[in-house]
């Protein structure tokens, strides 16, 4: 659980602006919840970047990955060898 | 003709055309005028009257859609209001245009009923539950947009309102700090539209992808001229997924894409080359100047399709625009007035101006809106009379020059309005806000110059020696009761604050 809890930490500090953890599930979507705006999504790609050291490319900045914490986190092990992608799921990467 | 024939019209001429594509959906014209019928049927037995005024609080979806025509064919008033829009200014907007009706997000039921007791105009609320079967209501008051999509009949009401009637509010920040609602009628919408559509050379064939909100002029007429033309409207929550985006223009076919300056910004950091734009005709901007070096790389980045530099501001629509084949002469020009309007460049005894003389913009036709709800004295300083009884000219508050050919460029505003993302921010409005945090003796609001942004808002804060006020909390207590764009990007304390001789905080020394 830690690329949740270092992307969950990001999110509430910087785009929450609070050290509430109860203010953020890990499944809530981030757009319709009004978190995260496309220079709020800019500024995730950067943090996602620098913390665990991959290019994010830009096709890959899309809602199935970039939607929730979970997706989010899903997305960064799947970028980082942590897991293999399950036959038949749709990554987009 | 009223706003809403547009819809009729294209569902008589293309009944099985795509309408709008969005949400997953492509709906047809007639499905799209159907459900606006049944919308119209449900609020005219639910007792609105002509020219009752229905707000709608909910994001780019099928349903504002459906409202937005539903209430027009009801011979109702609408207005959109940005879904990032805190409850205190909603009830604000609502009290201030003495809304009968809004509709909402099913999610936001508790916030919708809670504003019964704030808003005394206000008779129903419509919850729109798309794909939440699960949202129950026990209030008759309070009903649910699905049911009335089923209990009310898809026939076309017979539609009360002419051309003089107002088809629509648009709320903007004004200097003052408070919204304020731009009154609107059919007949100014529809020559708007007309206007524009005409120099964009729409056709039915268009395809047009809005990420802007429907609570902008700029993203609302882009739906209201698809639906004059007859062609298809792309509608997306937003561009915070930019490759989405991209990608929807490659599914859709798209052939209009209207941008804003952040947006372009966004678009120049990607690699466009591994996108396939080729069906894009046109793009456009406003809401603020593009840099002319961007202009040049849009130009490269797409040199198939037609980039429109334009100039407005909700009190007109649109003012100007400049023809493509004139960008390579003039990349700094918004170009001239839009067909069927005048403008000219006015000094501040009336005077108007000749080339390269600054004075302020002034605007003349029939896209002249009719003021701002309820503020005859904010009006009577925008709107003045005219050459004719009942003709009103558009100051515009921005400063302009012409080169020798009569083109027109943005030389600065006459007051401290941010553009930041293309929206106006009062630093009034978010200067309130800041004073209402503890231990805060003064607050100042200025736009820093950014590259992605515009303009970024940053504040400047004088506390008192006890407080503990932290930037973080300064930032929540913003993001909690300001629209996003509102929201600060950069917080400075200082012990004091640059005055000028009579005491007033001298902005100019901040920046």
């Amino acid at each position: 659980m830690q690329v949740e809890s270092s992307i969950r930490h990001y999110i509430l500090e910087n785009l929450l602006f609070t050290d509430d953890e109860t203010r953020l599930a890990n499944s809530v979507s981030l757009l319709e919840e009004g978190i995260i705006d496309s220079t709020g999504v800019l500024e995730l790609v950067m943090f996602v970047e620098e913390t665990f050291g991959f290019t994010v490319e830009d096709e890959e900045i899309v809602p199935e990955n970039f939607d929730s914490v979970e997706r989010l986190a899903h997305y960064v092990r799947s970028k980082t060898g942590e897991v293999t992608p399950n036959a038949g799921e749709r990554l987009f990467v | 003709m009223p706003v809403n024939d547009f819809l009729c019209d294209s569902a008589r001429r293309f009944p099985d055309k795509v309408a709008l594509v969005c949400d997953g959906q492509h709906l047809t014209y007639t499905q799209i005028e159907q459900q606006a019928n049944r919308v119209a049927n449900a609020l005219i037995a639910m007792g609105v009257q002509r020219g009752d005024r229905l707000a709608i609080w909910l994001p780019n979806s099928v349903e504002t859609v459906t409202a937005i025509f539903g209430i027009l064919k009801a011979g109702c008033t609408f207005t959109v209001i940005n879904p990032t829009t805190k409850l205190s200014k909603l009830a604000y907007i609502l009290n201030n245009c003495s809304a009968k009706g809004i509709f909402v997000p099913a999610k936001a039921a508790s916030q919708a009923t809670a504003l019964f007791g704030d808003v005394q105009s206000l008779r129903f609320a419509v919850l729109c539950d798309a794909g939440s079967a699960s949202v129950a209501t026990t209030r008759p008051d309070v009903v649910l947009l699905s049911h009335l999509l089923q209990a009310y009949p898809a026939e076309c009401p017979p539609c009360p309102s002419i051309d003089i009637d107002l088809a629509c509010l648009i709320y903007t920040s004004g200097s003052t700090g408070e919204p304020k609602g731009v009154m609107c009628t059919h007949a100014n919408v529809v020559f708007a539209a007309s206007s524009i559509a005409q120099y964009l050379q729409n056709t039915p064939d268009d395809i047009v992808i809005d990420v802007l909100p429907l609570s902008f002029d700029y993203g609302l007429y882009q739906l209201i001229m698809v639906f004059q033309f007859g062609g298809t409207l792309v509608l997306e929550k937003s561009f915070a997924y930019p490759a989405a985006v991209l990608r929807r223009i490659k599914q859709e076919r798209v052939t209009g894409f209207p941008g804003v300056p952040t947006l372009f910004a966004i678009l120049l950091q990607m690699d466009l080359a591994r996108f396939d734009l080729s069906s894009l005709r046109y793009l456009t901007n406003t809401a603020a100047a593009l840099p002319v070096e961007h202009i040049q790389r849009i130009r490269e980045a797409f040199p198939w399709a037609r980039l429109y530099s334009m100039y407005g501001l909700t009190e007109c629509k649109r003012a100007l625009y400049l023809p493509p084949e004139e960008l390579d002469r003039r990349p700094g020009s918004v170009g001239i007035a839009i067909p069927g309007t005048e403008v000219w460049v006015e000094d501040e005894s009336g005077n108007r101006l000749g080339p390269d003389q600054v004075g302020e913009l002034v605007i003349r036709g029939s896209h002249v809106m009719q003021g701002y709800l309820g503020d005859p004295e904010q009006t009577a300083r925008r709107y003045r009379p005219g050459r004719y009884p009942a003709e009103r000219l558009l100051y515009t508050g921005d400063l302009f020059r012409t080169d020798s050919g009569g083109f027109l460029y943005f030389v600065a505003r006459k007051d401290d309005i941010i553009k930041s993302r293309g929206e106006k921010v009062a630093p009034k409005e978010v200067e309130a806000v800041l004073y209402q945090l503890p231990g805060v003796i003064e607050a100042a609001v200025i736009g820093v110059p950014d590259d992605l942004l515009g303009q970024a808002i940053k504040a400047f804060l004088v506390c008192g020696s006890d407080a503990t006020l932290t930037a973080q909390d300064a930032l929540r207590y913003c993001a909690q009761h300001l629209e996003d764009f509102m929201v600060p990007k950069y917080v400075e304390f200082c012990d004091d604050l640059p005055k000028t001789p009579s005491g007033k905080i001298q902005k100019s020394a901040l920046r």
